[in-house]
């Protein structure tokens, strides 16, 4: 709950689900790659894309603890028990088992729901259902069962949070077939992600940060269209370079094109691909983007046992071979329970400046 | 200053229309069902014994891999299952085909997935006994016991939000309701006034412990007033009261819109599976009385009988036609072929991801290249 009293100060007021679509942004963008004068919250894009899918099919539905009355834990489905009715916003009881199991019959049954968990370190005592029950089931009963359902929710380290509260769990949930896992970084890819993953019919996790909730970004008349949809399985490509791969995704994706900028002032292109489908897996632009740069430095905040990095050397290594020049460079969070205590929890995530030494290493190593 | 008791001086009384003699209870109330009901439901519960005698003889013989009889609750299988519409989405634990054969399921159908052969509606992905049928409206077993149970109150939040004139019907046994998502199941099934049919089959054990050691509550039924849940306490070898009991909590989940919990009393007479041999907890006289003297089969069997719409030539007639169709179903699909190797990446998802038709593709190449490295006949 401490999120919700510090998000508070942040949130958008004035915002009303009725005046979604077009109006509320005059707001110039102060980033130097800024496409077009509209900006958007990470917020306001998921509740959008939510709302809009929710209008669009009936079956769509919500639930999840404080989601409709209370507005949602972090305000993500505000406004939405107001237009829609307590039938498909569900306030459920304190049960993540409970509610993701219901989720999962409902499913079953024809309905799209949509399952918040307050954050994923609390989908733990419901990951049975998110596996057992939905992830296999339609390979299980052959085709007979299929389960298009959307667990998302906050994911990975917040700030001052501890230990189990800030958990990444990219690599838990994309190693399960069955499941597709998306991480979004901006505005657009909220958007866009969210709304695939609700029309999509098989199980998605879809992983979001906090800290991002109230970034805004600038959005294209493309993205705030109600049809608007982003392909599930593609990365892209946030800067074009050719020194060093840099691959991510979520926040570290504002890390890397940080790393980015201090790199070119020392003279080195990263190219910095946000992965956004974590599974199924964008192996193909990882690697051609590796062919060209021959360097690779992967990044996550999650532990680095068994991460999503250690997938994507993996592939790199297997792939691409013969074309790296130097080894692949891996940056993850510290191998420990995320402490409390602010210097500490800064040391145990990856910065800025470990992605810069990252890509530096790599690229000094050449011949 | 009064605390409630932790136990009641009366255990909660259970509701039965037959005796063991078969015969009508004086005064009891029940839902008439006519001769030719009854004589369905008998021939049906006769055929569920058959299947599991032979099924089983056939695990023991290496013929199947597994298998769980349900021996002892033939009544609780089949007359929920008369008692119930077509419409009514059933999301079973795992002792309860004979719900499915009670809708339709063929003995070839259930030998198929035994064997996980070609013809098997679950394209040979589940072990035996996991049967499903979503044109039977019968949910795919699951082996992760209780996760049926909030499953159960979606599926009645959805019929309810589509407002079909359906109810969810889950089945769940004495051990299962130990499981976390039993509370959440009831729980939430009763908050969201879910049309939701709980029936929990008592049958004393759970693989080796006993409800003296599952539980210290006076059975499941008295758990449901702890969630606002209307419940009664069954014989469930009574299959007169079984199918009165149901049909009428069936009745009252639809037009009340809320969920009804059923406890039926039973015992488990066979093992707990093919890889459990009770003998080693429990004694041998225990078995045979409940096989012999409580038999819910011998008990409706006289009923039916003394109607005067069941004889002893039906008797010999039934069993060894079940018997016959059964021997001939597990040779068949003994002999079918496996599903083909397309089948493995089929329906992880909806429609294969690049990464799996990749992995299809090197595969079907391997099998191509390498033929001595798989069996004779393998079918790509």
């Amino acid at each position: 709950m401490w999120g919700i009293l510090r998000r508070s100060a942040v949130d958008g007021g004035g915002f009303s689900a009725s005046s979604l679509r077009k109006t509320r942004f005059a707001l110039v963008s102060a980033r130097s790659y800024a496409a077009g004068s509209k900006e958007m919250t990470v917020r306001d894009a998921l509740n959008s894309a939510i709302d809009e899918e929710m209008s669009a099919d009936p079956k769509v539905f919500v639930m999840g603890e404080e989601v409709g009355q209370y507005q949602g834990a972090y305000k993500i489905t505000k406004g939405l028990l107001e237009k829609y009715g307590p039938e498909r916003v569900y306030d459920t009881p304190i049960t993540e088992a409970g509610f993701t199991g219901i989720g999962v019959g409902a499913a079953y049954a024809g309905l799209k729901p949509v399952v918040e968990f307050m954050t994923f370190n609390f989908s733990m005592q419901a990951i049975d259902h998110i596996i057992n029950s939905a992830a296999k089931s339609n390979y299980m009963s052959a085709g007979q069962i299929n389960v298009p359902i959307v667990f998302r929710g906050p994911n990975g380290a917040a700030a001052g949070v501890g230990a189990q509260h800030s958990q990444c769990y990219a690599a838990w949930y994309a190693s399960v077939p069955g499941l597709k896992v998306l991480a979004p970084y901006s505005a657009e890819d909220a958007r866009g992600l969210l709304k695939a993953a609700i029309r999509d019919p098989d199980p998605v996790v879809f992983l979001e940060n906090e800290l991002l909730y109230g970034e805004s970004f600038p959005i294209s008349e493309e993205a705030l269209d109600s049809s608007f949809c982003l392909p599930i399985g593609k990365a892209k490509i946030e800067r074009e370079g050719k020194d060093v791969t840099i691959t991510t995704f979520s926040k570290m994706v504002g890390f890397a094109l940080k790393a980015a900028e201090k790199l070119a002032e020392e003279g080195i292109s990263a190219e910095v691909i946000n992965l956004r489908s974590i599974r199924p897996l964008d192996r193909a632009t990882i690697n051609a983007s590796v062919r060209k740069t021959s360097r690779l430095v992967t990044v996550e905040e999650g532990f680095p046992q068994h991460g999503v990095c250690a997938e994507i050397c993996a592939s790199v290594v297997e792939e691409s071979f013969s074309y790296l020049d130097a080894p692949v460079e891996r940056i993850a969070g510290a191998d420990v329970p995320m402490p409390y205590a602010a210097n500490l929890e800064r040391l145990a995530l990856p910065q800025v400046e470990d992605i810069v030494r990252a890509a530096k290493r790599a690229c000094y190593r050449s011949k | 200053m009064k605390f409630i008791p932790e136990s009641s001086p009366q255990r909660v009384p259970c509701y039965r229309v037959l005796d063991e003699n078969g015969r009508i209870i004086l005064n009891s109330d029940f839902i008439p069902v006519s001769e030719k009901l009854a004589v369905r439901m008998y021939e049906q519960m006769a055929t569920l014994q058959v299947m599991d005698h032979i099924f089983y003889e056939a695990q023991r013989q290496g013929r199947i891999s597994f298998f769980i009889t349900s021996l002892g609750e033939e009544a609780i299988n089949i007359a929920s299952a008369a008692a119930l519409a077509p419409d009514d989405v059933v999301l079973p634990q795992y002792r309860e085909p004979g719900v499915l054969l009670w809708r339709g399921f063929t003995l070839q159908e259930f030998a198929n997935q035994c064997f996980g052969n070609r013809a098997d509606h679950g394209k040979g992905r589940q072990m035996p006994i996991h049967y499903g049928s979503k044109q039977h409206n019968y949910f795919t077993v699951s082996s992760p016991i209780a996760t049926q149970l909030p499953q159960a109150a979606g599926v009645g939040y959805s019929l309810k939000m589509e407002k079909k004139n359906a109810c969810a019907v889950t089945f769940i046994g004495d051990g299962g309701t130990s499981e976390g998502d039993f509370h959440a199941g009831l729980n939430f099934a009763a908050v969201m006034e879910a049309p939701v049919v709980f029936i929990c089959r008592n049958n004393g054990w759970a693989i080796s412990t006993h409800i003296s050691e599952q539980f210290r509550s006076d059975g499941i039924v008295v758990k449901g007033q702890a969630y606002g849940i209307r419940s009664i306490r069954v014989d469930g070898n009574d299959a007169l009261a079984v199918y009165s009991a149901v049909r009428s909590a069936r009745e009252m989940a639809v037009a009340e819109q809320r969920p009804v919990l059923i406890e039926a009393m039973t015992y488990r007479v066979g093992h707990h599976s093919t890889s459990d041999d009770s003998t080693k907890y429990r004694t041998a006289d225990e078995i045979q009385y409940w096989k012999m003297s409580r038999n819910p089969v011998n008990r409706f069997k006289k009923w039916v009988e003394d109607n005067g719409w069941w004889s002893e030539d039906d008797e010999s007639k039934i069993r060894s036609n079940a018997r016959k169709q059964l021997l001939q179903a597990i040779q068949a699909a003994e002999k079918w072929d496996k599903p083909p190797l397309a089948e493995l990446f089929n329906d992880v998802y909806d429609v294969k991801t690049k990464n799996l038709e990749e992995q299809e593709l090197g595969l079907k190449d391997l099998v191509e290249k390498q033929p001595q490295d798989y069996p004779p006949g393998f079918h790509i």
